[in-house]
């Protein structure tokens, strides 16, 4: 897999690739953004480790810059846990108002290159650069990639890694493979061999949960996920499958869509005593998914994939999620299935927090079709 | 134990049994096949406690014996031996290893007792009858693509199996299968088999199903089949796949076939078929609605995807009831008109909010049941 050189002649990174025409989709993610934003505007914390996030009690770290991180500090680890790691880490606690304006001078540079890009939060974006999007179309996608990378730094002070290939999924995974500062392209003649030896938790998606699912079924690489029949990964993980199928063979149809609202919907609530009864967290559970459920409807959204997240008392946090049948607005419906992944998380121990959410945001006509038997 | 088999004999009963075998388990024995040496036969057993398949195949047995090895290394190695290969397998000494050789490659194995392999298969069947494994089949394959995946449905997530007909309204006796998942659900039947009289219907688990179709595959060409309150038992060639049944009831099924829609469409299937791909390019995920806007001797359909864009395509149809407007997830009616086997569909039709039900022109004993989705 190409990633970034130093070219000889200028100094500066260069990438070769022989399908760099042709491949038009970028994932483009900002480097320990919040991080990198804190160590810009003090130079001072330019060769400290540095932690964002909230200090003391129940605080967990929001980023930890690359220093931090060879230490072991990660991001929505415990603040108590990652300064055992990193016991010399400098804390900041996150400015959103500062890291909003800056990602909005980031994505006023991205509208620069195209019209059509897709931001997945503040620090990371899908771009797409085919002809019609693109402002220049003299300039070949991947050297509008490395002139944004280029300005990103010099205007606005961070750096990004770039993910270059044809489809959303793989520009992603591309982007991921030369972090921080990197430019990866995945072509069409490699996509396969690329993807065959990796683990499917590489699978954007593919949580703790399906990846258990997929291994009891002695799935464990990408590659391993292409030798099955659609059918048979339909009947593993549900509707999920087909969208794997196609991941596995480097396929991804999902469009860059700019018209997009929020990523997820979810409300939590913190217990005044710790419970691990499961009757307690269920009723807590359905007053949730009650106000999960007004959300999507009050925004005429629905949502594809519901997400159940706990805190024990020692500060763990696990989230657990399930692929709905079918996106839904209705709270039963969502509360079926938390109920389900409640009984398989609740084992004796005490929670501190409970937290119900719905990701997969679809559109309402999507939403609860009509069924034979009810 | 000590035994000699042929390289290919022993390949193909493993890949027959360790398809049970779970990769993950957390009872160690379960990772492992269970075989066992007496006279000139060599027996295979795997299982995954949901099910069980055993197999039976000549050797020549040296000194009898049972032991149990992991079946999916076993299966490995076995597979990279060369064609035509000699295989001893023997049990070594006191200890609890088995080492198997052939030509100048020798393994040592770990095994675990065999006295402590799960016996799945013990029961009285209450009913036996004997099935043409190609009818097995088609059962299988006409109504599987309809089985629910949805944990919450447990008591749809399989084949609904079981006998109908030969009451006193006359209606001819059958073995009927059944699938569906809320929103759509297959019909299937077949003369009953003699035997089969009076046997209890039975929800078979989708791996069943899955495992069962791959043994037909390859398996001989008649099935035996046994059923009790909680286990089914298929017998195909020399091989036995033994599987528990879903604990629930399947829901009353029949109310959900229409009777009284007098709207009739007959459409050329491969037309149909085509346009309904064509259309759907447009939507952006395959589970998307297809609108069939119909008039006389017309039909209009059309795909909406408001970040897309639009697709419509008309085709010539035989229709003569006053104009409707129906709309229905693109990804079922291509699954359902993909099971069809004769020239010509017929869709018969009630209004949007009700179900559709769609046949074969010239075979009725398939017949399936379509949600219409709001459009």
């Amino acid at each position: 897999m190409p990633t970034a050189d130093v070219c000889p002649r200028c100094g500066d990174s260069c990438v070769q690739h022989r399908e760099l025409a042709g491949l038009d989709i970028a994932h483009v993610d900002c480097d320990a953004f919040y991080a990198s934003v804190e160590k810009r505007d003090d130079p001072t914390l330019e060769d400290r480790a540095l932690i964002v996030g909230h200090a003391g009690g129940r605080g967990v770290v929001t980023t930890a810059c690359y220093l931090a991180r060879q230490s072991g500090a990660r991001s929505a680890m415990p603040m108590f846990k990652a300064l055992e790691l990193c016991p010399d880490a400098v804390v900041m606690p996150p400015d959103m108002a500062k890291y909003k304006q800056v990602s909005n001078e980031i994505r006023a540079l991205f509208l620069k290159a195209t019209d059509n890009f897709e931001p997945v939060s503040m620090d990371e974006a899908y771009l797409d650069l085919r002809p019609e999007h693109v402002a220049d179309n003299e300039v070949a996608p991947a050297v509008l990639m490395a002139r944004l990378a280029r300005d990103v730094r010099a205007e606005v002070g961070v750096t990004v890694s770039v993910g270059l290939s044809y489809n959303k999924f793989l520009a992603k995974l591309a982007s991921d493979l030369d972090k921080p500062d990197g430019f990866s392209v995945i072509g069409r003649g490699e996509a396969q061999a690329f993807l065959g030896p990796l683990s499917i938790s590489k699978i954007n998606g593919v949580g703790a949960a399906t990846a258990r699912r997929l291994q009891a079924a002695g799935i464990e690489t990408i590659g391993d996920l292409r030798a099955r029949p659609e059918e048979e990964l339909m009947a593993l993980v549900g509707r999920f499958g087909r969208r794997l199928s196609g991941y596995a063979r480097g396929e991804d149809a999902r469009d860059v869509s700019t018209a997009r609202g929020s990523k997820s919907i979810s409300a939590e609530t913190t217990f005044r005593v710790d419970t691990g009864k499961r009757a307690e967290l269920n009723v807590v559970a359905a007053r949730l998914c009650e106000r999960v459920a007004t959300q999507l409807q009050r925004q005429g959204v629905s949502g594809g994939t519901v997400v159940l997240k706990l805190k024990t008392h020692d500060f763990k946090t696990l989230t657990r999620s399930r692929q709905l049948p079918h996106p839904t607005q209705k709270a039963d419906t969502l509360h079926e299935q938390v109920a389900a992944l409640i009984d398989a998380v609740a084992d004796g121990r005490l929670f501190r927090l409970i937290g119900v959410g719905v990701s997969d945001i679809r559109g309402s006509e999507e939403a609860d079709p009509p069924d034979l038997f009810s | 134990m000590q035994l000699v088999i042929e390289r290919g004999e022993l390949l193909k009963s493993l890949s027959h049994v360790t398809s049970v075998v779970e990769r993950r388990t957390t009872i160690p024995i379960l990772s492992n096949v269970l075989l066992q040496a007496s006279g000139n036969a060599l027996r295979f057993n795997a299982t995954d406690l949901e099910r069980e398949v055993i197999e039976q195949t000549s050797a020549d047995v040296g000194q009898d014996g049972a032991i149990t090895v992991p079946a999916h290394l076993l299966h490995d190695i076995v597979r990279k031996l060369p064609d035509g290969a000699q295989v001893q397998i023997m049990r070594d000494g006191e200890h609890e290893r088995v080492t198997l050789s052939s030509g100048q490659s020798r393994f040592a194995l770990q095994s675990l007792p065999a006295e402590d392999f799960p016996d799945l298969a013990a029961g009285e069947m209450s009913h036996e009858f004997s099935m043409a494994a190609h009818d097995l089949k088609r059962l299988i394959e006409k109504t599987r693509f309809a089985i629910s995946t949805e944990e919450t449905r447990y008591y749809l997530n399989g084949i609904y199996l079981h006998a109908a007909g030969g009451g006193e309204d006359g209606a001819k006796p059958t073995i009927r299968a059944v699938a569906t998942d809320g929103h759509r659900l297959a019909h299937v039947e077949l003369d009953q088999p003699e035997g089969a009289l009076g046997m209890p219907g039975v929800i078979i688990p989708r791996k069943t199903v899955h495992e069962l179709h791959r043994l037909l595959e390859d398996g001989g060409s008649e099935v035996r089949i046994g059923i009790s309150a909680t286990k089914i038992r298929f017998e195909i060639g020399a091989i036995t796949l033994t599987s528990k049944l879903i604990d629930g009831t399947f829901p009353d099924y029949g109310r959900v076939i229409p009777q009284g829609n007098d709207k009739e469409m007959r459409v050329s299937n491969a037309e149909f078929i085509s346009a309904v791909d064509r259309v759907s390019t447009i939507a952006s995920e395959r589970g998307r609605a297809v609108k069939l806007a119909l008039a006389s001797d017309k039909l209009t359909l059309s795909v909406n995807n408001p970040e897309g864009g639009s697709a419509t395509e008309e085709i010539d149809v035989s229709y003569s009831s006053e104009p409707l407007e129906i709309g229905f997830n693109a990804r079922y009616l291509l699954d359902i008109a993909s099971q069809l086997e004769s020239d010509q569909a017929i869709f018969r039709l009630a209004d949007p909010g009700s179900p559709t039900m769609v046949q074969d022109s010239d075979d009725t004993s398939a017949l399936y049941v379509l949600m219409p989705m709001r459009v």
